[in-house]
């Protein structure tokens, strides 16, 4: 519980740090947003009362408790380039809204996709008695792992849609219309991030493994005269797994990046297409959030997958 | 480093060496001539099959393909050097200081490097590129941010290694200036370490350069880059699949090649 509690404080402390980096980096160091607003041709007088209304006049750190207050509250700010209407500017919560449910979506199949496909081949690959099979499992997931997601979701795209047509490339549907169709979509460009992640953490179960396998406590299982599923099973795989969760909890960040290129691929309105736009047209709001979003979600796992290992293994709470 | 005895050829290093080898001819060789121009078009010539002419076909300008990848492996090579030797650099230079000093500014150093490595490193880049804008110097500048806590760590760790080393500390007692235990005395003997460091720096630099250029926020064009090659070619997917097969299997060549090679200068040491 004292543990919880310093966990708890350390993680809050870190948001606070990350939410000012973010906003020196987006709202002080870029200057003026007022000409990028108004553009370079409005007068000095509607310059300076949008200054007021916008409250650049107040010194940083009051701008700052101001603007995370809102963004505790909710209120995330207006976007630069996007407009409701002629009068109204666009609140960068709605912009975000419905593109969450397709990155998070599209994050979590990938999840369960590496999960899915490295552990049985982790296991495989670790009993293999077999030589040829032993090489040929090091040589496709080390070239597996070399493979750019963007290029590996062009070449899903092309085998998948084109050859095989599973799909429509380009064919997305939303979620709010057809929830199989839309995860069904989703599936393809999971493939493309989970691929090379689930080579990695195949490779990094069957050392794990290996190491487990010449354990003590594996000879006593055998002279017990336990089957070697059960020692596999029973036994090895449970501690093999420890360092595999924290693996797999590190890599939670790279899929979040990895969906931010993957989307564009597949032109997957997520948050993701919208960073990347967001960068291209320097609206700067807009790419503060998202960044600051995705930076919390990834925090977030972090101190999800610390708590996590501390269940599954009582022995590290004991220390 | 090469040893008069000789070293140890593994076929990690072989294969390694052979793979960057070629890459590194052709984007040497396509600095001074390439088997065409890359900017001459011909309508006749579009979207031709490869073939003897044109190794990888041409695309939809009818450009050639392979002349257009040996440019783009010169702009990827060239950016990934520049990334590296920034952040290697810089590695090199605050890794030394802390590791050998220590004290409360290794300490700041730390946090804020474990800080930079929790993040996932094309986010970080990209916040970089966002607050500085898009461009060349820029990317090298958001790369090299980013890739910079990896190098500080693995110099720090192998200059708290040595600075208790028995003939470090002859050497202080027989009055050898602090610059010169650094750099010529700890400095040369982590070498081995860096460089599988840097080979693997090298690998992460080509696959974020190809990344943020295939999202338009990398190299610009006119200038050619294998990720800007991609993503012009996956509109032509269905006409021309080996237009976009051709960048992409040389980018996963290229980062085979360098992890092959830094698989097997680690196997030198052994």
């Amino acid at each position: 519980m004292k543990y919880l509690g310093k966990k708890i404080v350390t993680l809050i402390m870190t948001l606070f740090v990350v939410s000012a980096a973010a906003f020196i980096a987006f709202q002080i160091i870029p200057g003026d947003v007022v000409t990028s607003i108004l553009g370079t041709e409005a007068t000095p007088e509607r310059e300076a009362q949008l200054r007021e209304e916008l409250g650049l006049n107040d010194p940083p750190v009051v701008r700052y408790f101001r603007w995370a207050g809102g963004v505790l509250l909710g209120d995330l700010g207006i976007s630069y380039r996007y407009a409701k209407n002629m009068n109204e500017m666009m609140p960068v919560a709605e912009l975000i809204g419905d593109k969450l449910p397709v990155t998070l979506s599209l994050a979590a199949i990938s999840l369960v996709l590496i999960v899915a496909v490295s552990i049985p081949l982790g296991v495989l690959w670790a009993r293999s008695r077999n030589k040829v099979l032993d090489a040929a499992l090091g040589v496709i997931t080390q070239a597996t792992m070399a493979i750019p997601s963007f290029f590996l979701g062009i070449l899903v795209t092309y085998l998948f849609g084109m050859v095989f047509k599973c799909f429509v490339p380009g064919g997305y549907v939303s979620y709010e219309k057809d929830m199989g169709g839309f995860l069904f979509y989703l599936l393809f460009p999971a493939l493309a991030i989970a691929l090379p992640k689930a080579a990695m953490t195949a490779r990094f179960l069957r050392g794990s493994l290996l190491t487990e396998l010449r354990a003590d406590y594996v000879r006593t299982a055998r002279s017990k005269g336990c089957g070697e599923r059960r020692v596999m099973y029973g036994h090895v795989l449970r501690n093999a797994m420890m360092p595999v969760i924290t693996f797999l909890g590190m890599i939670i960040a790279e899929i979040v990046a990895g969906s931010i290129v993957v989307e564009q691929v597949f032109s997957l309105p997520g948050i993701g297409r919208l960073l990347i736009s967001s960068i291209s047209t320097r609206d700067l709001p807009v790419v503060e959030i998202l960044i600051l979003y995705i930076t919390f979600v990834v925090i977030f796992v972090y101190f999800l997958v610390d708590i996590l290992y501390r269940v599954v293994d009582p022995r590290i709470s004991g220390k | 480093m090469k040893k008069r005895s000789g070293i140890k050829w593994n076929k990690y290093l072989i294969a390694g060496l052979c793979m960057t080898g070629l890459v590194v001819f052709l984007a040497l060789l396509g600095v001074f001539w390439t088997p065409y121009s890359t900017t001459s078009m011909s309508a006749s010539q579009r979207f031709a099959a490869p073939s003897l002419q044109h190794l990888f076909g041409t695309d939809n300008f009818g450009r050639d393909i392979f002349s257009r990848v040996m440019k783009g492996i010169g702009a990827t090579i060239w950016i990934s050097t520049l990334v590296v030797a920034l952040s290697g650099g810089v590695g090199i230079l605050v890794g030394a200081l802390t590791g050998y000093f220590g004290g409360i500014v290794d300490e700041v150093v730390m946090r804020f490097t474990d800080a930079i490595n929790g993040f996932p490193s094309i986010l970080l880049a990209l916040v970089v590129i966002s607050v500085l804008g898009t461009g060349q110097r820029n990317l090298v500048i958001s790369l090299g941010i980013v890739f910079m806590p990896s190098f500080i760590r693995i110099v720090r760790s192998e200059f708290i290694r040595l600075r208790d080393a028995d003939y470090i500390s002859r050497a202080r007692l027989m009055g050898v200036g602090r610059g010169r235990i650094l750099f010529i005395h700890i400095l040369p003997n982590i070498f081995s370490t860096f460089w599988v460091s840097v080979m693997i720096g090298f690998n992460n630099a080509i696959l974020a350069e190809s990344g943020m250029s295939y999202l338009g926020i990398g190299v610009q064009p006119p200038q050619a880059s294998l990720g800007k090659m991609l993503s012009d070619a996956q509109g032509y997917l269905t006409t021309a699949p080996w237009y976009a097969l051709a960048p992409g299997l040389t980018i996963v060549w290229i980062v085979l090649g360098f992890s092959l090679l830094s698989e097997g200068i680690q196997r030198l040491g052994k």
